[in-house]
C-alpha cells in the first residue's frame, strides 16, 4: 500500500510538470465520454418518452387488444367483451393540430383503466374524476406539453377541425406531445364516433386469444405487454444509426487518450525504469498506474458526463423533430436523466481509459529496470511496429469480408464499415512510411534525406492522431456523400412525386363531398385527385394504403423503380397494387408477387405490379385504384386531395377554397410549400449526423494538436543536431511544417476511396436494413476536394503552436539537449 | 556481507552471442570499499548490475546479506533492490517531475524507512539545503549527482553501488562528489562498490580491482 501510493505520488508528480499533457489527455478522455454519453442521452429519453406513452395508459397491464388489420375498430367490441367478462378499457388515439403544432389525442376511460396506470391512480382524486366527466369536462396534458403549446391551464383551444376542447388541466403522469380526455370527448374531437384504436386489458394475466376470439372473432389481436411498441420498433433504426455515430466519436476520442496516454508513457518510461531499479516491483508499477487512470476517469467521465449532457441538451430539438416529423413520435423536449445513466458514462470513460492504457500496462509489466543498449533497437522496432499493423490491417480486412460475407442488416453494415475503417487506419502508417523511404531514396540534398528518414522516425508517434484524422475525414466523405446523394435523389423524387398544385384536407368525409362538388364547376381546376387513404397491416408491418384515380399525371410522374409492362393498365383494371420500396423489401415480394391484404371484410389478393420508391416513409405503402379503395375498405378517409390547376392559379384558387370553406377545409397547401416542409423533414433527419459528423472532424483535429504539442518536446532532441550542423531553427520549422502537411495530405488521399467505400456501404446496406429503401450511388469531387483542404487546414491549425515554438526556440533550450543527453 | 562467486553474463548480437563476464568472483565486507576499473564495454556495468538485482547472470551466484539475489523471484530481488540496495548510476536517474527533497526521500519512502531527520542531516552535508525546492533540471550535473548519492544512502543500504558516478562531471565536482560519497558510506558502515575507469579515483577506495576479457585481475 505504502509502496503503492509513493509510486503514485511519483506518476501523478509528472502531470503537475506538464500540465498540457494532462489537459490532452482529460480533454480527449472528456470529449470521448461527452459525445458518447450525449447520444446516450438522446436515445435515453427519447425511449423513455415511448415508454411514459405506453405506461401512462396501460400501466405496464397485461397487453392490448388492436384491430387485427390495424386502424380503428367498432366500439360494439368494447362492449361485447365487458359483457363477456373480459376486464378491458377503451382508448381511442388520433393525430390533431393546435395553431401550427402537431399533438397527440387521447381518449380513455378513467373508470376502467388499469390500476398500474399512472392517469387512473388520479381517480382517487374526486375533483378531477369530476372533471372528466361533469360539466365541460378536462383535458390532461403534461406541463411541458401545455409550454410547447403555449396554453395556460384553463384555456380551451381549437382543433383544425374547429372542435374545441374541454378546459386544459397540467397532469404531470399524461405522456409528453399529448392530450389526454375522456374517451367521448376524443371521438368528437378526432370525429371518430363509435371508434377505438385499442382496448388496454386491465385483468393481470392477458386472456388467451380463443377467449377473445370466442367474442370478437377475427376482429381484434392481442399484443402482449412484453412486444416492443410499434414506435419503438420504428424508431430502432434511427436510435441504432444515432449510437453507431456516437460510438465512432467515442472511438476517435479514445484515439487521443490512447495518444496522449501513449506519448507520457514514453515521456515517463526513464522514470519508469527508476523505480524498477529502486526497487518499485511491476505489478505495484501497473496497480499505481491504474488508479492513476481511476483518477483520470472521474476527472474527465464527470466532465464528459456533463458535456455529453450539454451536447444532447443542444441537439434534443433536432432529434424531437426528426422522431415526431418522420415517426410521429412525441420526445420531451427537457432532459430527465437518471443516475444510470451518469454512472454508465463513468463506466465508459473509465472501460475507454484502460483501453487506451492497456498497451503501457502491459509493457510496464514487462519492463526491465535497465534499458539495453542496442544499435539497431529504432530500426528493429519500428519494422516490428508497422509489420504488427500490417498484420492487424490484415485481420481487419479479412474481418469485413466475413461480415459482408456472412452478415445480413444494420448490425452487419456497420461492422463492415467499422472494420474497413480500421483497417485502413492501421494501414495508413505503413503506406507513410513506404511514402518516406520511397522519398528518402529519391532524395540528394543531405537535409532533404533527413527530412524523410526523420519523417519515417516520427510516424509511430503521431500514427494514432493520422489515424484518427483518417476515420473523420473517411467519416466526411461517407456521410457527406450519402447525405448529398441523398438530397439530389430527394429533390428528383419530391418533383415526380409532388405533381398536383394543391393539397388539401377537409374537415369532414361530408365537407369533402361538398368541396367536391363546388371543385367540379371551376374552369381553373383541370383535375381533381382523390387520395383517400386507410390503415391495414401486413404480416408484422403496419402499412397506409393509398388510392389513385386513373389520370394521366401519375402514368406521366409517378416514379417507379420496378414495374410490369402494363403498370398502370394493370393498376386500374384489376387486383393490383403498387408497393413502396421499403415494404416489399421486409415482405420479400417483387412484381408479379400477391399480396394477401386484409380489407374490411375480407382478405384481398392483389398482384404486385409496380415498386415504387418511399423515401422518409418509416411505414409501409400500398398504392391502389381509388374505386377498389372504397369498394374494400370501409374505413377509407375521404377528406385528403391534390389538385391539378392551370399555372398561374395556384394562389387564387387556395384564397377561394379558405373563403368558401373556412374551417370546413383543415389543412390546404400548395406545392412548393409541401416541398420545402419535406425537404425541411430531410434536413432535420440529418442534422444530428451530420452535426457528429463535425464534432469527430473537430476532434480528431484535437488528436492532431495535442499528439503534435506532446512530440514537440522530443522533436527538439532530433531537431538539435540539424540546428547545430548548419540548418536555420526557420528552415527546420518549415520543414516540420511540411511534413505534418504532408502527413495529412497522406491521410487524406486514403480517407477519399475509404470514404466512397462507406458512402457505399451506407446507401447499399446501412439504409436499406434501417429504413427500408437503397439509393442510387452518386460521387461528388467537388466535396472531395472540400475534404482534402480541411484536412490540410486542420494539420496547419495544429501544427501551428508547436512549429511557432520551434521556430522562437531560444539556443539555450536547443543546447540543454545535448547536456542533458541521457 | 557480498559474496560472488562463478557469475557469468553474455548477450546475443547479429554477429553472435559475446561473453562479457565468465566467471566473476569477489567478496566485499560490511564498511569496505572495491573499486572496479576497466576499459569502456570490459563489463563493469554489467557486474554491477548483476550486483545490484538489476539483471539476471547466466550462471554463478551473488549474495547479500546472507540472502542468494540470483535464486530470488522478481518481486523479491524488487524488494531487496528497495530496502538492501542503493545505487548510483552516471546519468544520475532522479525522476524529473519531483522535487530535490522528495527525491532524497523517495527510495527510503518506497522501503518504510523513511527517517526525517537524517535526511536532514544527508541534506545538510550533501549541501543541498538550499535547493530542496528545485527539479534537477534546475541543477548543475554535481548538484544532481550529490542528490543521487543521498537518495541512494537515504534508505541506510548494506550496499551501495555506484557506476561512474563522476563521469558526467569535470575534476573538481568529481572529487568533491566522491569525497562525500566516502564520508557518508564511512558514516552508514555499508559496503560500496563503484565502478569507474579513473585510476585516480579507484585509488582513493580501500581496494581496486580490474575487469579485463571478463575476468577479475587484482591490482
Amino acid at each position: 500500500m505504502r509502496q503503492t501510493l509513493w509510486t503514485l505520488a511519483a506518476l501523478i508528480s509528472h502531470w503537475r510538470r506538464r500540465p498540457g499533457n494532462l489537459a490532452t489527455l482529460v480533454l480527449g478522455l472528456a470529449i470521448a465520454t461527452a459525445l458518447w454519453s450525449g447520444v446516450q442521452a438522446l436515445n435515453a429519453q427519447a425511449r423513455m418518452s415511448y415508454d411514459a406513452a405506453t405506461a401512462a395508459i396501460s400501466g405496464g397491464g397485461a397487453g392490448t387488444l388492436v384491430a387485427a388489420r390495424g386502424g380503428l375498430f367498432d366500439q360494439d367490441l368494447f362492449v361485447k367483451l365487458r359483457r363477456a367478462g373480459l376486464d378491458v378499457s377503451p382508448v381511442l388515439e388520433g393525430a390533431a393540430r393546435i395553431g401550427d403544432k402537431n399533438i397527440r389525442i387521447i381518449g380513455v376511460e378513467p373508470v376502467s383503466l388499469p390500476r398500474g396506470s399512472p392517469i387512473a391512480h388520479k381517480r382517487r382524486r374526486a375533483d378531477v374524476l369530476e372533471d372528466f366527466f361533469s360539466g365541460e369536462g378536462r383535458a390532461f396534458a403534461a406541463p411541458q406539453t401545455l409550454r410547447r403549446l403555449g396554453l395556460a391551464e384553463g384555456a380551451r383551444p381549437q382543433t383544425e377541425r374547429g372542435r374545441q376542447m374541454p378546459p386544459l388541466a397540467a397532469l404531470a403522469e399524461a405522456p409528453p406531445g399529448a392530450i389526454v380526455v375522456d374517451i367521448g370527448v376524443a371521438q368528437r374531437l378526432l370525429d371518430r364516433p363509435g371508434k377505438l384504436s385499442r382496448l388496454v386489458i386491465a385483468d393481470d394475466a392477458a386472456p388467451d386469444d380463443e377467449r377473445v376470439k370466442r367474442v370478437a372473432g377475427e376482429a381484434l389481436r392481442l399484443v402482449a405487454a412484453d412486444d416492443e411498441s410499434e414506435l419503438a420498433r420504428l424508431t430502432d433504426s434511427f436510435h441504432l444509426n444515432l449510437t453507431a455515430f456516437g460510438f465512432l466519436a467515442f472511438l476517435v476520442g479514445l484515439f487521443i487518450v490512447h495518444a496522449a496516454y501513449g506519448l507520457a508513457f514514453e515521456q515517463r518510461l526513464p522514470t519508469l525504469r527508476t523505480l524498477r531499479a529502486l526497487g518499485v516491483a511491476p505489478p505495484n508499477l501497473v496497480v499505481a498506474m491504474a488508479c492513476e487512470i481511476a483518477v483520470l476517469t472521474f476527472m474527465a467521465g464527470g466532465a464528459g458526463v456533463i458535456g455529453g449532457y450539454a451536447i444532447a441538451q443542444a441537439l434534443l430539438p433536432d432529434v424531437a423533430k426528426s422522431l415526431e416529423s418522420l415517426y410521429g413520435a412525441q420526445i420531451s423536449e427537457s432532459l430527465s436523466l437518471d443516475l444510470r445513466w451518469f454512472l454508465s458514462g463513468l463506466v465508459m470513460a473509465g472501460a475507454g481509459a484502460v483501453l487506451a492504457a492497456a498497451s503501457g500496462f502491459t509493457r510496464t509489466l514487462r519492463l526491465p529496470p535497465l534499458s539495453v543498449a542496442r544499435p539497431i533497437a529504432w530500426r528493429a522496432q519500428h519494422h516490428r511496429y508497422l509489420r504488427r499493423q500490417g498484420g492487424l490491417a490484415v485481420l481487419a480486412l479479412v474481418a469485413a469480408a466475413c461480415a459482408y460475407g456472412l452478415g445480413d442488416g444494420l448490425v452487419s453494415g456497420f461492422a463492415v464499415i467499422g472494420c474497413s475503417l480500421l483497417g485502413a487506419a492501421l494501414f495508413l502508417p505503413i503506406g507513410l512510411a513506404g511514402a518516406l523511404a520511397l522519398g528518402e531514396r529519391l532524395a540528394s540534398r543531405p537535409l532533404a534525406r533527413w527530412f524523410f528518414a526523420d519523417g519515417r522516425q516520427e510516424i509511430s508517434g503521431l500514427s494514432l492522431a493520422l489515424m484518427a484524422l483518417l476515420v473523420a475525414l473517411a467519416a466526411n466523405i461517407g456521410v457527406g456523400g450519402m447525405v448529398e446523394g441523398f438530397r439530389q435523389t430527394f429533390t428528383r423524387w419530391l418533383d415526380a412525386r409532388l405533381v398536383a398544385e394543391i393539397y388539401f384536407e377537409a374537415a369532414t368525409p361530408a365537407d369533402a363531398r361538398d368541396i367536391e362538388a363546388w371543385m367540379r364547376t371551376q374552369p381553373d381546376i383541370l383535375a381533381i385527385l382523390p387520395v383517400w387513404r386507410t390503415k391495414t397491416r401486413i404480416g408484422e408491418w403496419p402499412a397506409d394504403i393509398v388510392g389513385m384515380t386513373q389520370h394521366e399525371t401519375y402514368a406521366a410522374h409517378f416514379p417507379l423503380m420496378v414495374a410490369a409492362a402494363d403498370v398502370w393498365t394493370a393498376l386500374y383494371a384489376e387486383d393490383a397494387v403498387l408497393v413502396s420500396e421499403q415494404l416489399a423489401r421486409r415482405l420479400g415480394v417483387g412484381v408479379g408477387a400477391t399480396l394477401d391484404i386484409p380489407a374490411s371484410n375480407q382478405e384481398w389478393r392483389a398482384r404486385v405490379v409496380g415498386i415504387f420508391p418511399d423515401y422518409g416513409n418509416p411505414k409501409g405503402q400500398l398504392r391502389i385504384d381509388h374505386e377498389k379503395l372504397k369498394r374494400y375498405f370501409d374505413d377509407a378517409s375521404g377528406v385528403h386531395y391534390g389538385l391539378r390547376v392551370a399555372s398561374d392559379a395556384t394562389s387564387r384558387v387556395i384564397d377561394n377554397m379558405q373563403r368558401r370553406f373556412g374551417e370546413r377545409i383543415t389543412r390546404i397547401i400548395d406545392q412548393s410549400e409541401l416541398k420545402g416542409l419535406s425537404t425541411e423533414i430531410f434536413e432535420r433527419t440529418f442534422a444530428v449526423t451530420t452535426a457528429l459528423n463535425m464534432l469527430t472532424l473537430i476532434v480528431s483535429g484535437v488528436a492532431l494538436f495535442a499528439s503534435l504539442l506532446t512530440l514537440s518536446d522530443m522533436r527538439q532532441a532530433r531537431i538539435a543536431p540539424v540546428w547545430a550542423l548548419g540548418a536555420t531553427r526557420r528552415e527546420l520549422a518549415g520543414l516540420e511544417m511540411i511534413r505534418v502537411l504532408g502527413f495529412a495530405a497522406g491521410a487524406a488521399l486514403l480517407a477519399t476511396p475509404l470514404g466512397l467505400f462507406m458512402s457505399w456501404c451506407l446507401v447499399a446496406i446501412v439504409n436499406v436494413a434501417a429504413f427500408g429503401w437503397r439509393l442510387p450511388f452518386h460521387m461528388f469531387p467537388a466535396q472531395w476536394l472540400v475534404v482534402f483542404l480541411i484536412a490540410l487546414c486542420a494539420a496547419f491549425l495544429a501544427a501551428l503552436i508547436p512549429v511557432a515554438r520551434l521556430a522562437r526556440a531560444a539556443p539555450t533550450d536547443l543546447l540543454r539537449v545535448f547536456s542533458n543527453e541521457r | 556481507m557480498l559474496r560472488v562467486e562463478g557469475l557469468c553474463k553474455s548477450y546475443s548480437t547479429p554477429q553472435g552471442r559475446i561473453a562479457v563476464l565468465r566467471g566473476v568472483g569477489f567478496t566485499l565486507a560490511a564498511g569496505a570499499s572495491l573499486a572496479l576499473t576497466g576499459e569502456s564495454g570490459s563489463g563493469k556495468s554489467t557486474l554491477l548490475h548483476l550486483v545490484g538485482a538489476l539483471d539476471d547472470a547466466d550462471s554463478g551466484e551473488v549474495v547479500l546479506d546472507g540472502v542468494a539475489l540470483t535464486l530470488l523471484s522478481e518481486h523479491a530481488r524488487a524488494a531487496v533492490r528497495r530496502e538492501k540496495i542503493g545505487v548510483v548510476f552516471q546519468q544520475f536517474n532522479l525522476i524529473p517531475s519531483l522535487t530535490v527533497a522528495e527525491n532524497l526521500g523517495f527510495q527510503a519512502r518506497l522501503a518504510g524507512r523513511y527517517d526525517p531527520a537524517w535526511q536532514d542531516e544527508l541534506t545538510h552535508r550533501l549541501g543541498l539545503a538550499a535547493l530542496v525546492t528545485r527539479y534537477p533540471e534546475e541543477l548543475s550535473g554535481g548538484q544532481q549527482q550529490r542528490v543521487a548519492i543521498g537518495r541512494a544512502l537515504a534508505v541506510r543500504p548494506k550496499l551501495l553501488l555506484a557506476d561512474e558516478p563522476t563521469g558526467n562531471l569535470d575534476e573538481a565536482s568529481g572529487d568533491n562528489v566522491m569525497s562525500l560519497a566516502l564520508e557518508l558510506v564511512a558514516a552508514t558502515g555499508c559496503a560500496f562498490l563503484m565502478a569507474t575507469h579513473s585510476e585516480r579515483l579507484a585509488a582513493r577506495l580501500q581496494r581496486r580491482v580490474r575487469l579485463e576479457s571478463g575476468l577479475l585481475a587484482a591490482q
